[in-house]
């Protein structure tokens, strides 16, 4: 019984956080200086085309439904609301009109989750194994060594790893191709393949960049455990050093750092947008980027909309399965 | 089975020098139960901890000899210093811990605690037979197979210390070393606990060693008791003789502390500290406090001497051993 | 002579040269960062030109004070508002409770949640590059109160219960004096810790920002050098000083920055620990 409590509290809080999120979305363009419709009809007329009074009305009119700017702002709203939910549609490409919105995020998603998925993962496995290490003997050289190391690395954002990485696996050594491109049909052994080649230093730039928080709070979380009573009890039992390491420390240790994933999602997407920007990897990011530098408002709006949507989904799914690690949280 | 010869165990910090033991000899024989009585630091637990062999550093035994005698696997009797014991933990000597509170993995069940303790021992290589064995091992104690399941957090404290017991003695140990086993419990699961340990041992026929700064306690269930004061051990002897006859001031002191049933006097704590454990002073430690110090005390350590059968005191007030039949001196 | 650990002297000093280069040094800088062609273009680290000059025709090494400076006043102004506002609101959340501490934590919830680059690249790219610093930090603002807030309502929740406040209440004092003396000292140094992180994730995300080229591009920022570089390839053609050196200065300055915080945080524990001992 307690747990459906909190899973509604937690579903209530996720639904909230999206929908403010949303309104957020819809309200910022609304409130700032900006009117999409008369810029790209600026665009359009610039482009040295001359127009009638109205046809210049009707573009005008046409433009403003497809930007759902017709109508009051509570009625703006509701529409824009009633479209997202029920109809899961974001309305019509304007860069690539008549593509829906929804199909280029349906193309983009799988490849930033991919992307991220697999590199948080890789990033909190390696980051607390080493941190582990590390923290359970806390006065060894080498536990200092890796401290410091991941000190050394944890300030720095993604996106200058990503382009250190750049100018050393690409130009310094050219390893790896200047841009982002797979060839061949999709989810054949050739297009994975070289999917994952090119997928290699995005991903390293977020691994390098996001592990370095998990081994300095798992280090300090491990020499904490390190020190409790259960930990010197079962070296009295003569429980060997591998046993300890495992279960007693790390399956204490690494709870705080589940709870902190969760946490952290939000912080992790933020930095793989721009380093998914500067690889021209076709995810989500890119997809915003390309909205915004033609000016796509639904876009915009649709891939900002489904980040969030992802990030809070990602946040819920961590935190929903973090009573099956801690046998104290009720659960039953 | 173990023995001590002037051992001294001390604390080196880089701050100071804690000589938690500085000098104790004693021995631990078979199919007994010897309880070590004392108060807060007077190093009653390292002394256990140097008995079990659990020498992690800052704690270093700086002189003397500890001695594990044990029949390997041909039964020929082998004597071991404490490295060599640690590869016997828990089949030859086990360790229950005081405090049981924090003392149990909270995120591990019961069950797999208790095999954690067989894991590198070869007697059983199948889960099944440990977990046979473990059950009804339980069962004899009469504490729930149900117990197993559970993680500690979920079981009582006096629950969690009988847990401790059933995990300390269920490979049978020949020695049993607990460490304030009934501390910070109410009286009623205190006594729950203490039967329990009795009929462990009776059972198994081992020695228990039983460290409690509770006297009661030790005139309940100790065959022998040590008393401790300050590191090092002041009188050792039969617990019936000690209790009726005393011979340290320190040992009287606290046998007129225990409340006695129908007596109405008032009681009377000991006034005065214990002196540190980093600067003890040369002599009787006890002599700032004893009613009957005398200036020989304060010179010198009085020797641990013999006064009657199997009855030792280390005070300047017995000189020699008790003629039988002629009282104390 | 108080005794500063090594963290924390090593992210001062480097803290130190950073606000020499940013705050002293730009003032005697004889280029206009924001004028091209002031010098010749793509020359390499000379003796005129301590790093070379861009592809715009600005000398690189004046450029990078330029940048620091307005990084940094980036980085302060948002870390000052967004700890204000957010150790005020944990405070009052923590102690006062009930609907208020409610509501605060939903909006804490809300602004950790919603990631907020994707709301930056929202309003930079509707501003069509009319963004302006100022903008930027106030939306960073919004978003980056929550953490220390979150922080010192914990820190309210727990002190509510320790048993030090009651103690003190029950001996008499007032609470106003409890708060004053047990609670501040101990938040301070929390809320200057959470200082220095924010001014480190307040640049990071302008200069993510600055990199895709949505932040106030004219002005001289460590992230908008980059991008110039970028966009001028400077990659391409091997010009290393002109995207290496604001690299490097952001490697720097963000590592000075968390030894600073953490070194303060270890420092502050330490002292804590030593008082009450």
């Amino acid at each position: 019984m307690r747990f459906a409590r909190y899973l509604f509290s937690r579903l209530a809080t996720y639904f909230l956080v999206i929908w403010i999120g949303m309104t957020i979305v819809f309200f910022v363009p609304r409130f700032l200086p900006s009117d999409p419709v008369t810029a790209a009809l600026g665009r359009v007329m610039s482009s040295g085309s001359t127009m009638r009074p109205e046809q210049v009305q009707a573009m005008r009119s046409t433009l403003m439904q497809l930007y759902g700017l017709e109508g009051t702002l509570p009625e703006q709203y509701v529409n824009f609301m009633k479209r997202a939910i029920f109809a899961g549609s974001f309305g019509p490409s304007l860069a690539f009109y008549p593509t829906p919105v929804n199909a280029l995020i349906a193309k983009s998603l799988p490849w930033t989750l991919f992307l991220l998925l697999t590199s948080t993962v890789i990033a909190w496995v390696i980051g607390n194994l080493i941190g582990l290490l590390a923290g359970y003997q806390s006065d060894k050289t080498y536990s200092k060594l890796l401290e410091g190391f991941a000190v050394f690395l944890y300030p720095i954002p993604y996106y200058i790893l990503a382009l250190v990485l750049i100018i050393l696996f690409v130009y310094v050594i050219p390893i790896f191709p200047v841009s982002f491109s797979v060839q061949g049909t999709p989810l054949s052994p050739e297009f994975i393949s070289r999917a994952i080649f090119n997928s290699v230093l995005p991903a390293l730039s977020i691994i390098v960049g996001a592990s370095g928080w998990w081994v300095l709070s798992m280090k300090a979380l491990s020499a904490g455990i390190a020190e409790e009573d259960y930990v010197s009890f079962a070296r009295l039992k003569g429980v060997g050093e591998p046993t300890i390491m495992g279960r007693y420390v790390m399956r204490n240790a690494v709870l705080p750092q589940i709870t902190q994933l969760a946490l952290n999602i939000g912080t992790i997407f933020n930095g793989a947008l721009i380093t998914e920007i500067l690889f021209g990897y076709p995810g989500l990011g890119t997809l915003a980027y390309t909205a915004v530098v033609q000016s796509d408002y639904n876009l915009l709006m649709g891939t900002i909309s489904i980040g969030i949507i992802a990030v809070a989904t990602a946040a819920l799914v961590v935190d929903l399965l973090y009573p099956l690690f801690d046998p104290r949280i009720e659960y039953r | 089975m173990l023995r001590l010869r002037d051992i001294k165990a001390y604390y080196q910090t880089p701050g100071a020098v804690v000589k938690a033991v500085d000098g104790v000899t004693l021995d631990v024989g078979e199919n007994e139960i010897l309880g070590i009585a004392g108060e807060s630091g007077c190093g009653k637990s390292t002394l256990l901890k140097v008995l079990y062999g659990s020498l992690e550093p800052p704690l270093k035994i700086v002189a003397g000899k500890v001695e594990a005698e044990l029949k390997n696997e041909r039964g020929k009797p082998v004597t071991l210093g404490p490295r060599e014991i640690r590869k016997h933990w828990w089949r030859f000597i086990s360790y229950i811990p005081q405090g049981s509170m924090s003392v149990l993995n909270p995120v591990v069940r019961i069950e797999q605690q208790f095999l954690d303790a067989v894991s590198r021992k070869q007697q059983f290589t199948n889960k099944r037979e440990i977990h046979e064995r473990i059950s009804s091992y339980l069962k004899e104690l009469q504490l729930s197979i149900e117990v197993l399941n559970a993680y500690p957090h979920q079981l009582s404290g006096g629950m969690r210390q009988r847990v401790l017991v059933a995990l300390g003695t269920f490979l049978h140990p020949e020695i049993v070393l607990a460490d304030e086993p009934t501390t910070a419990l109410d009286v009623v699961t205190q006594k729950g606990v203490l039967l329990m340990l009795a009929q462990a041992r009776e059972q198994m026929k081992n020695s228990l060693v039983i460290v409690s700064h509770d006297i009661g306690l030790h005139y309940q269930i100790a065959h022998r008791i040590a008393i401790m004061y300050n590191g090092k051990i002041v009188e050792v002897g039969p617990t019936e003789r000690v209790f009726e006859m005393p011979l340290h001031p320190y040992t009287q002191m606290l046998i007129q502390s225990l409340p006695r049933v129908g007596d109405h006097k008032h009681r009377q704590g000991i006034s005065g500290r214990p002196p540190s454990l980093i600067d003890p002073p040369a002599g009787c430690r006890f002599a700032a406090r004893c009613p009957f110090v005398m200036d020989s005390c304060r010179e010198e350590m009085p020797p641990l001497l013999e006064i009657e059968p199997d009855h030792f005191v280390a005070c300047y007030l017995h000189r020699e051993p008790i003629q039988p039949g002629k009282g104390v001196r | 002579m108080v005794k500063l650990n090594a963290r924390l002297k090593t992210g001062g000093v480097l803290l130190l040269l950073f606000v020499v280069v940013g705050v002293i040094l730009p003032r005697f800088s004889p280029y206009d960062p924001r004028s091209w062609n002031a010098v010749p273009r793509n020359l390499p680290p000379s003796q005129a030109h301590w790093l070379g000059t861009t592809s715009v025709g600005q000398d690189t090494f004046w450029l990078l004070t330029f940048a620091v400076q307005n990084s940094l006043f980036v980085g302060v102004v948002v870390a000052f508002f967004a700890t204000t506002i957010g150790v005020f609101a944990g405070l009052v959340g923590g102690f006062l409770g009930s609907a208020i501490d409610r509501g605060l934590t939903l909006l804490m919830d809300v602004f950790i949640s919603v990631p907020s680059l994707p709301i930056l690249i929202l309003v930079a790219s509707l501003l069509q590059g009319k963004t302006s610093l100022l903008t930027i930090s106030l939306v960073l603002i919004i978003f980056n109160w929550p953490w220390p807030a979150r922080q010192v309502r914990s820190i309210a929740l727990s002190m509510r219960e320790r048993d030090f406040i009651n103690t003190a209440r029950f001996s008499g004092s007032g609470t106003l004096s409890i708060v004053v003396r047990e609670i501040f000292p101990y938040v301070l140094t929390w809320s200057l810790a959470n200082f220095v992180n924010t001014v480190l994730v307040a640049i990071a995300t302008e200069s993510g920002l600055a990199v895709i080229g949505l932040s106030s591009v004219e002005q001289a920022t460590l992230g908008t050098m980059i991008y110039w570089g970028l966009q001028y390839q400077a990659l391409l053609a091997h010009r290393w000083w002109w995207i290496g050196t604001p690299v490097i200065a952001i490697i720097l300055l963000f590592i000075a920055l968390f030894l600073a915080s953490t070194g303060f945080a270890d420092f502050s524990a330490e002292r804590r620990g030593r008082k009450r001992a």
